[in-house]
């Protein structure tokens, strides 16, 4: 009964309780805290599909999506274009560009003057994949990740484009992915949000982010995404004020509990007692975060591993580490979003930055699920929003060059939780312009993240204002190929 | 046992399956309930359309390119009609199940003949299947959809008790509060309902020597008295403003990437100016809809039309110009159905709505209306002053702050400029837009209105916004008033007449007192409108002025209080909580409106997420009073809004929204316990609560009734002298644990107070803004 209770119902509280028949004693006390019991909703008995429960034997349980924010470019990384080194200084063929639309900064341009990586590839792994050289530490697991380079999406600026991959649509406050997966399959530690968010910046352009992508849009707001970091103040309002010990916070929480259940005494409203519970649940946390959140204590190898920039609250590798450490804990959904990467000039060297920020503790992440034995079961996502140009936009110098947004391909990859790993999916044309084989379009992508997890895309919605939305709005095939 | 979580959840999944079955039943009981647990008549309204609805319109319903079957079920003679693919049968045989393809269907066992088919994943309970068996039986009678049938004044229904009703709305209450069985709460004791009444029509909880006025004249004039003296105060304003600015998407910038500053809070001010003065509401939204339009309309009335600018304005380089124009004007066309007429409309902005009778045609007729704006897409980049509104606005001049514009709070002199509309001399050409793509453009139409709703005679109105208002406010119109009245109900009784403010569709639920609504929209409009008068009507009944507490069977009954046989009890709303906590503490600084105000915020929000550009790239906290403003004045960085508005359900301000949520999280504990606006308060009300001469039981007395604003009972008066004594000693123990816990906020700290004695007194005040009923409307 308690699993059952746990697994949570979207329904409201008091329709709950009072249709169960329960009292209001022990069972209900330990039930408020399901999360998905924190707000009213669309009714869970209408579908197959039960919010808190996956639908099948699920590959993966948690996900962690390192989100490059900004648009890393698929021609300096993982899609490798040795004719566009050939071309160097050459008009994109209009036969290629055909008509594509282009973004405001670079359709006034007289010319298309195509570039190709300043960085060298080589081959790696049994499947020889292609890795630039920006990327050292994950070209030794590539035979763990699955590289897609024929992902596409229908915005061309950030905003729309990553608010389209977060939330399945350019515009309008939709619940974010995490926000979903909170939605359809809870938390698993009863001491920890269901979706955290992790922010780290690197020294490339940026072009900033927005707490509506991990908005919980029109689900319960106990499904937002919350902002953990590693420094003194791992989660907002979390710490007591200075000079207040945890037995004082004890006793003030039991005084209030007696003047609470007092309340609850005169008004009978159920309400009342899921605040007392509430308050011990951020009782719990206020213990649970710090602890999780403390990296101070991990051992010697694990920081070798992720780099010694894991040790500086706020940085990608710090934001790996704790990553691991709450996925471990039972975290649904880890969001990292690292900043920097919008290169429209200057790309050679903000690039190496960028890969510097992040190559390393990546590929630690996948190595220390691995050795963990959490890979199998945890979902690892690399990649940003859009891909970029095959042609220089601004200026182009023999070392020096920019590429503007280019929604038609880009590369992306996937590791662990059921995932083929090892393989190279998808291509694009020699000049990396179009995609050639096995597009993967980003509602493909949601509906695939959400089949790994035991969901399916079509069946996981929610009802608001008369229509059953889904991540997926009305398309989206689950990518089979890439299934392990 | 070994069983893997995945089979228990399975096993969960059942076991709910069967409790959900088990109390199925108990949902459809209701008033004229036959014997076979179906209604004695069966309402095509009331009981099949929203079957037909949710689980067959999708493929059987208004959207001509998703129709299957060529079968319409959602008008009368098309279901009638012989089937296009089943030649000599009909869906619906009026009288006749049997030769009834639609039950045939749906109560097929056969897979390949059932509908809804399995593979939608929508099946229908036996408790539908037999309510339309039912209908076709007694004729298959369809009706228009309520909603857009204009409202009528029903008389008066009898009830049992009439000397409980104070007015018309408790009939309707009470009434069918009797045909399920439930008999009103009494009448809450004046303390807490005091504390109601301030909370519903000020926003903020009573002052002591309110509470003591009020509690010395409990006569049924001293309650009218009150709240007239409420309605009357100009925090009434700010109350009702909060509302409207969640539907108005208020915000302080612009919204995408950059998200820099704007200076839309000139017509904030307006809002609470205008109901302050109790603008009627046809004047109040046709101001704002089409003030610029009005003949020798004044500035005032062009103020107000910034509603319509209140949208996300990109300043991200490089995105296509036209691409975001037509997003603004979606926007407002989406925000229009939505706020004003309570449909979603922008279900038809790719494709014909699925549910309601909206073509995409239609969609782009509504749409033409907003689509002559002398605008641009992107009209600059980040920059300075001048990018701080876009074109086309006005410029607030000396003169107008002397003039008609008295209620803006500008207190420097530097250019203010606001965005408010202005449309073109010539007419843009509005296309349909195929899929809703800016460069997909195919139709061309004209200005008009869904013709479900009301069409729009453009012999009778010019085929402008001020058409449109216009059109809105016609007494045939169904929808305008019933969409304002039931939203103001919601505010003040937790949830609407109609459940789903935003949607008085086809999907949306049915009001759950038809009558009332109809009564209220209906006397609002012959009362002129009139905004104050409607919030004192609802105020004013014994339905409002019940206790909240839940008694006898009442929460197995009607847990959700529907039928009202209870007072409303709910958690404020986030402006709403920090207002109580200023003001209690005595904090709070009555000034209204003015530029939006940054209050403490925890480090590195700002800093942490943003491309660098802009003034808003950093957090500039304010300082003195800037510090102690109502919630309604909290700046609203749209990409980063304040995280307490988020943690308390508020709104992020993307686009209308018309309903919050209310959920009870252990963030929001988490705030409460540690928020350094909620600990300041709790140590300058301590402080001033040491200051006043009295007795140490007086002070914990007059602490609860600031915040709890009623006396606290000898049990709570036992164990707060109880804690104070505790928090005493600690502190008295560790007087360095006192100096921490007092360095919180930046209002001084008193010369020559105890910091123990203080530390002690803030932890009790502490330990009361945390209690459940501080932040609850009871």
């Amino acid at each position: 009964m308690k699993e059952f209770l746990e697994h949570g119902l979207n329904m409201n509280r008091r329709r709950f309780l009072s249709r169960l028949s329960l009292g209001l004693g022990s069972v209900a006390l330990g039930s408020l805290l399901i999360p998905d019991l924190f707000g009213g909703g669309s009714d869970a008995a209408e579908s197959a599909f039960i919010p808190g429960m996956p639908q099948f034997a699920p590959k993966a349980k948690r996900v962690i999506y390192l989100f490059q924010n900004g648009a890393p470019s698929q021609l300096e990384s993982f899609d490798y274009k040795p004719r566009l080194r050939e071309m160097l200084g050459q008009e994109l063929p209009a036969s290629v560009r055909m008509g594509q639309r282009l973004t405001g900064m670079s359709s006034g341009q007289a010319s298309f003057p195509l570039v190709g990586s300043f960085y060298d590839f080589k081959q790696y792994g049994a499947a020889g994949a292609w890795v630039s050289d920006l990327f050292p530490h994950t070209a030794k697991v590539v035979d763990d990740i699955c590289i897609i380079r024929s992902m596409f999406t229908e915005a061309i600026n950030h905003d729309p484009a990553l608010t389209f991959f977060q939330t399945g649509a350019q515009q309008g406050n939709r619940p974010s992915m995490g926000a979903w997966l909170s939605y359809g399959l809870g938390s698993e530690n009863k001491n920890l949000p269901a979706f955290c968010v992790l922010l780290s910046r690197g020294k490339g352009n940026g072009q900033g982010v927005y707490s509506k992508l991990w908005s919980n849009g029109f689900l319960p707001s106990i499904h937002q995404g919350v902002q953990f970091s590693s420094g003194e103040n791992p989660v907002l309002y979390l710490n007591d004020p200075g000079g207040m010990s945890k037995t004082d916070r004890r006793k003030m929480l039991d005084k209030l509990a007696e003047m609470n259940q007092l309340s609850y005494q005169e008004f009978g409203d159920p309400e009342i007692n899921t605040r007392i519970q509430q308050y011990e649940m951020a009782y719990r946390m206020q213990t649970a975060v710090p602890e999780i959140t403390d990296l101070s204590k991990e051992p010697d190898n694990i920081i070798r591993l992720y780099g010694p920039d894991c040790l500086v609250p706020g940085t990608y590798a710090a934001n790996c580490l704790l990553a691991r450490k709450l996925s471990e804990n039972g975290v649904r959904f880890v969001q990292l979003y690292h900043q920097g990467w919008d290169q429209h000039g200057n790309l050679p060297q903000e690039m190496a930055g960028q890969a510097r920020d992040v190559d390393q503790a990546s590929a630690a992440l996948i190595t220390d699920l691995k050795q963990r034995g959490l890979l199998d079961e945890t979902l690892v996502i690399w990649g940003g929003e859009f891909g970029r140009t095959n042609y220089c936009q601004g200026k182009m110098v023999k070392d020096n060059y920019g590429r503007d947004h280019h929604p038609r391909c880009f590369s992306v990859w996937m590791a662990g939780g059921g995932v083929k790993p090892g393989l190279v999916y998808g291509e694009t044309d020699e000049l990396g312009y179009n995609i050639t084989r096995n597009p993967v379009h980003v509602h493909d992508f949601h509906a695939t993240i959400l089949h790994l997890m035991g969901l399916n895309h079509e069946q996981l919605t929610y009802k608001h204002l008369g229509r059953r939305y889904r991540l997926t709005d009305v398309a989206g095939t689950v990518v089979k190929d890439i299934l392990a | 046992m070994c069983i893997s979580r995945y089979s228990k959840g399975l096993l969960a999944a059942l076991l709910l399956l069967l409790l959900l079955s088990a109390t199925a039943c108990r949902q459809h009981k209701g008033p004229a309930t036959a014997a076979d647990g179906l209604p004695e008549v069966v309402d095509y309204n009331f009981h099949i359309r929203p079957i037909l609805s949710d689980k067959c319109f999708a493929c059987h319903g208004p959207d001509a390119n998703k129709r299957k079957a060529g079968l319409r079920l959602d008008i009368a003679d098309s279901a009638y009609k012989v089937l296009q693919e089943t030649p000599g049968a009909h869906a619906l045989v009026p009288g006749n199940p049997a030769l009834s393809e639609v039950f045939r269907r749906i109560s097929s066992t056969d897979t390949a003949v059932r509908m809804p088919p399995p593979s939608a994943n929508m099946p229908l309970s036996a408790h539908d299947i037999a309510l339309i068996e039912k209908w076709i039986k007694q004729g298959a009678k369809y009706k228009p959809h309520w909603a857009f049938v204009p409202p009528v004044k029903a008389p008066l229904p009898d009830v049992p008790d009439q000397s409980w009703c104070r007015n018309e709305i408790d009939r309707f209450v009470l009434h069918k509060m009797d045909s399920y069985g439930l008999s009103p709460n009494p009448v809450a004791d004046p303390q807490r309902l005091l504390k109601r009444l301030c909370l519903d029509l000020t926003g903020l909880p009573p002052s002591i020597p309110l509470m003591d006025r009020f509690l010395a004249d409990t006569s049924a004039a001293g309650y009218e008295r009150m709240v007239d003296t409420l309605l009357a105060q100009p925090a009434y304003g700010e109350k009702m403003a909060v509302h409207w600015m969640d539907l108005a998407r208020y915000a302080d910038s612009h919204g995408y990437q950059d998200d820099n500053y704007r200076s839309m809070w000139p017509w904030r001010d307006w809002v609470i100016h205008a109901f302050n003065e109790n603008l009627s509401y046809d004047r109040f939204v046709t101001w704002q809809l089409a003030g610029d339009l009005l003949p020798d309309h004044t500035r005032e009335q062009l103020l107000a039309t910034g509603f319509n600018r209140n949208h996300k304005i990109t300043e991200e380089g490089g995105v296509i110009d036209e691409e975001y124009r037509v997003e603004y004007v979606t926007d407002r066309t989406n925000t229009f159905g939505k706020a004003l007429l309570g449909v979603t409309i922008e279900c038809a902005h790719c494709h014909d709505h699925k549910y309601d009778p909206f073509s995409q045609k239609e969609y782009y007729e509504l749409y033409a209306f907003f689509n002559n704006v002398k605008e641009v897409g992107l009209e600059s980049l980040v920059g300075g002053p001048e990018t701080y509104a876009k074109k086309p606005f006005m410029e607030i001049s000396k003169e107008d702050l002397h003039d008609v514009l008295k209620f803006i709070n500008k207190q420097d002199t530097n250019k203010l400029i606001v965005s408010v509309m202005g449309d073109r001399d010539t007419v843009r050409k509005t296309y349909v837009l195929n899929r809703g793509n800016y460069d997909a453009p195919t139709l061309e139409v004209y200005p008009a209105t869904p013709k479900a709703i009301l069409p729009f005679d453009n012999k009778q109105y010019p085929s402008n916004r001020l058409g449109l208002a216009q059109w809105l406010f016609s007494p045939k119109n169904p929808l305008a008033a019933r969409v304002f009245v039931n939203s103001m109900w919601q505010e003040v009784f937790g949830r609407g007449i109609v459940k789903t403010a935003g949607d008085f569709g086809m999907q949306g639920e049915l009001p759950s007192h038809p009558e009332l609504l109809d009564w209220l929209a209906v006397d609002f409009m012959e009362h002129g409108w009139n905004i104050k008068r409607l919030m004192k009507q609802i105020v004013m009944s014994a339905t409002y002025r019940q206790s909240s507490a839940i008694t006898g069977d009442k929460l197995g009954t009607d847990p959700e209080n529907i039928y009202l046989s209870r007072g409303p009890r709910f958690r404020l709303p986030a402006e709403l909580v920090r207002d109580l906590v200023l003001e209690s503490s005595g904090l709070l600084v009555h000034k209204i409106g003015g530029p939006s105000v940054k209050p403490y915020q925890p480090p590195g929000l700002w800093e942490m997420a943003t491309s660098g550009r802009g003034q808003l790239a950093t957090y500039r906290q304010d300082h003195n009073e800037s510090l102690y403003r109502r919630g309604l004045y909290t700046f609203i960085k749209r990409t980063v809004p304040p995280p307490v508005l988020m943690i308390f359900d508020g709104s992020n301000r993307d686009q209308c929204e018309v309903k919050r949520l209310t959920t009870n999280t252990p963030l929001q504990a988490l705030v409460m316990m540690n928020d350094p606006q909620v600990l300041e308060a709790a140590r300058v009300l301590a402080a001033r609560l040491l200051e006043t001469p009295g007795a140490e039981n007086e002070r914990l007395r007059k602490a609860f009734r600031l915040i709890i604003c009623r006396q606290p009972e000898e049990k709570e008066m036992a164990l707060l002298t109880a804690y104070y004594h505790d928090q005493q000693q600690t502190f008295a123990k560790a007087p360095a644990k006192a100096e921490k816990i007092l360095s919180v906020g930046e209002y001084p700290l008193p010369q020559n107070i105890s910091k123990p004695a203080l530390a002690a007194m803030m932890q009790v005040v502490t330990m009361v803004y945390n209690l459940e009923e501080a932040i609850t409307k009871t």
